[in-house]
């Protein structure tokens, strides 16, 4: 993944800065709130929300056990229809293909719609080391961009900023990308949207080069899918001449029916919409209408590593809803920044540490990044058992055990004796320290689901049982990597 | 199909490493082995014909757009107001719009040739299109890239789009029933109310970059007065369990 978070340090030291700092907080907490209760609202209005689930996690089930079948069928889709499938391993592989089609392009800048592949393979500084102006477009990811900052929630990754801060940002910032913002801009939320299309709409009218994720591949026809609000993305998958989508070959579902789950489950889980207010859908090119050339770049980079885990598979159905975040009484109290990855909050607390495995201070953290209380599971629409992955990966890393890196099998060797056992506390104090956090997680957890999915064994078992704690030792967890490494085969 | 070298040898290793990672699913096992119960609903209530626009009419506001109601004799009038109201000097035309729905507007009419560029297109005040469908229990219209809507850079690139929906022949309840009539081979756009933002303090704001302004006008047309899109090679096909869509030149995967 990224160098970007290299140098982060793990969950709990990175999540008190978060909880030191008010404004963060603040923000946090209005927006998670808010986007909880409206998707309770929208998911209440269909009687069928069950069923969709159940389905919406079969079908996500099969695509998965028969990966490799419904990815050649895509791209043999995508290639009759006119595209260009590539092939990445990793994420240097994909921002070597981007850059190279750019550069054939004759083309310096592209203008980009949201997507969490390239941000997580860190395509806009591959772009930049040659000389490549990557725009973002979509107004959250501008502010970031603009701001010099990372995102911090998956659906609303500026959330964290408030309107204060976004104008400063846009008044001392946007001249050097392009359009100044207009002279006495104000803090109003309209007025800030206005710059912003002012400032954008130069870039996009002029591109000749668009870059996307997508949401959904559909393998029988070839047909890609973007579900977006503010149309940056239609603006970057329609007026450019050549379109490169970077997708992460998870994203692929076998057949075009197979999307009326999706398109239900996922505005209501997200933004708590009954329909976004932009979905656009292309197969291939077509004639006359849109870009001329299209590219599929289809991304692994740790993906297949994590498919091989049984247990840790589910984690692939993960549509990146953000519904999980909402109702994380941790994500509320750490903010995203904590999590180290693009991918923050529970999903990124299980997805995170398989693609890039346990391997640093940082990672190895992760799956300590909860209270277990099991509201992530019961608000998600591809159901995936997020606190199942979450002790399984805990177990991993204090236990060892199997595990596949970059493809090949490796022997993950346990931490050893009290080191282990430290470990886990140091990593979960951080939850535990904040008996908000932790109630709101016990009270979700009496209503909703068991509250302990299963005990630990081992040297992790302590940490099964929240209410019977022993003391926590003053060695830091990060100080206990550096002096250990973790115990595990590099 | 990476154009050969370095991006063909991905291709077999990626695939190669999915493949070694699924060694728990058993040899024998099919896709359609692993089963997806579809218990959900094709729609969500029952309504009639006049219910389900009604519908339409009601999500469609509470997604702010401006919704309006006539019957083929208005809809003339109808669209000669709403430019002017808005002050619309010149509208973008798809290329078989109605010419009648037009006719008593006075903006200039703009038609999107190839070679128009975007910022031509940008100077437009207006645009007008027809639809492929809409959905009553999203509030969503549908384009399709057919002849009354043209292509996705008009409805997109000016602040005004008055969408044109013939009721009750267009409107379907669900999204399932969407997908069963759209062609993926077509480019598809779904619109749901007008470009908006909750990217500031969560403070919905309307019109970043897509049209800051979506009046939709259902248009009551005569059952016998069927609308069918004028016979188009390839256009929907609308049979129920038709799901031969697969690539241009394969058979259906059939996939349970
Ligand atoms: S894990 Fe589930 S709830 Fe969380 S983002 Fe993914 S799909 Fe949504």
């Amino acid at each position: 993944m990224s160098g970007t978070y290299l140098g982060m340090p793990a969950f709990p030291e990175a999540a008190h800065d978060a909880v030191r700092n008010p404004t963060l907080r603040r923000n946090l907490r209005h927006a998670t709130h808010t986007i909880r209760d409206k998707r309770a609202r929208a998911v209440a209005e269909l009687e069928d929300w069950a069923g969709l689930r159940a389905a919406a996690k079969a079908i996500k089930d099969r695509t998965l056990r028969h990966l490799d079948h419904y990815l050649v069928r895509l791209e043999q889709a995508v290639t009759a229809a006119g595209g260009t499938v590539h092939w990445a391993a990793d994420a240097a592989e994909a921002n070597r293909i981007v850059t190279a089609l750019v550069k054939a392009t004759g083309e310096s800048e592209v203008v980009k719609v949201k997507s969490m592949a390239t941000q997580e393979t860190g395509l806009n500084e591959a772009l930049e080391a040659e000389g490549i102006r990557a725009y973002e477009t979509d107004l959250a990811e501008l502010i970031v961009q603009l701001g010099d900052d990372r995102p911090t929630h998956i659906l609303v990754p500026a959330i964290h900023r408030n309107r204060g801060e976004i104008r400063d940002i846009f008044a001392e910032r946007m001249g050097r990308w392009g359009r100044p913002a207009p002279d006495g801009l104000t803090d109003r939320p309209a007025d800030l949207a206005e710059a912003a299309r002012l400032h954008l709409r130069e870039k996009f009218l002029r591109a000749k080069v668009g870059v996307s994720g997508a949401n959904f591949m559909v393998a029988e026809t070839g047909t890609l899918v973007v579900v977006e609000s503010e149309g940056n993305g239609r603006m970057c998958l329609t007026l450019p001449e050549t379109l490169i989508s970077v997708v992460g070959i998870e994203k692929v579902v076998p057949t075009w029916r197979d999307l009326e789950v999706f398109l239900q489950v996922l505005p209501r889980s997200s933004t708590a919409e009954r329909m976004n207010p932009y979905t656009s859908m292309w197969t291939g090119t077509t004639d006359g209408d849109g870009p001329r050339a299209f590219h599929l770049v289809l991304l692994d980079n740790g993906r297949s590593d994590t498919l091989a885990d049984e247990v840790g598979r589910q984690a692939l159905r993960c549509i990146r809803c953000s519904a999980c975040l909402n109702v994380c009484p941790v994500y509320e109290r750490a903010g995203g920044h904590a999590y180290g990855s693009v991918y923050p909050g529970p999903i990124g607390a299980i997805l995170t540490p398989q693609l890039r495995g346990t391997g640093s201070g940082l990672d190895a953290s992760l799956p300590y990044a909860s209270s277990l209380c099991g509201a992530c599971y019961e608000v998600c629409p591809v159901a995936i058992d997020i606190p199942e992955v979450l002790v399984h990966l805990r177990e991993r890393v204090v236990q060892g055990g199997e595990a596949t890196r970059n493809g090949v099998r490796v022997r993950l060797r346990p931490a050893k004796g009290h080191a282990a056992e430290r470990a886990a506390m140091r990593a979960a104090r951080w939850a535990l320290d904040h008996p908000a956090a932790l109630r709101a997680g016990q009270r979700l957890a009496a209503r909703t689901r068991r509250l302990h999915p299963r005990r630990l064994p081992g040297p992790g078992r302590a940490w099964s049982d929240t209410r019977d704690l022993p003391e926590v030792p003053a060695e830091s967890f990060r100080d206990w990597w550096q002096r250990t490494r973790g115990g595990e085969a590099r | 199909m990476g154009g050969g070298g370095p991006a063909g040898g991905s291709r077999d290793r990626v695939l190669a490493r999915v493949r070694r990672a699924l060694a728990d699913v058993p040899r024998g096992e099919r896709p359609s082995d692993v089963p997806v119960e579809r218990s959900y609903l094709r729609t969500h209530g029952r309504r009639t014909a006049e219910e389900t626009v009604a519908l339409l009419a009601e999500n469609l506001a509470d997604y702010r757009a401006v919704v309006h109601r006539t019957t083929e004799d208005g809809v003339r009038d109808l669209l000669m107001v709403l430019l002017a109201r808005r002050g619309s000097r010149s509208v973008l035309v798809p290329p078989s719009l109605p010419p009648h729905w037009l006719a008593a507007a006075d903006p200039t009419r703009v038609h999107d040739r190839a070679a128009c560029t975007t910022r031509q297109l940008d100077a437009a005040d207006s645009v007008v299109t027809g639809c492929a469908l809409a959905i009553a229990e999203t509030g969503t219209i549908v384009l399709d890239g057919g002849p009354e809507q043209g292509r996705r850079r008009i409805t997109l690139v000016p602040d005004h789009h008055i969408c044109v929906v013939r009721v009750p022949d267009q409107v379907v309840a669900s999204v399932p029933q969407a997908l069963e009539r759209l062609d993926p081979r077509r480019p598809l756009t779904w619109i749901s109310g007008p470009s908006a933002t909750s990217d500031i303090e969560l403070d919905r704001v309307e019109g970043v970059h897509g049209p800051r302004t979506l009046e939709v006008v259902l248009l009551e047309t005569d059952r016998d007065g069927e609308t069918d899109r004028e016979g188009e090679p390839g256009g929907d096909g609308g049979d129920e369990d038709d799901h031969d869509r697969g690539g241009r030149d394969g058979p259906p995967y059939a996939d349970g």
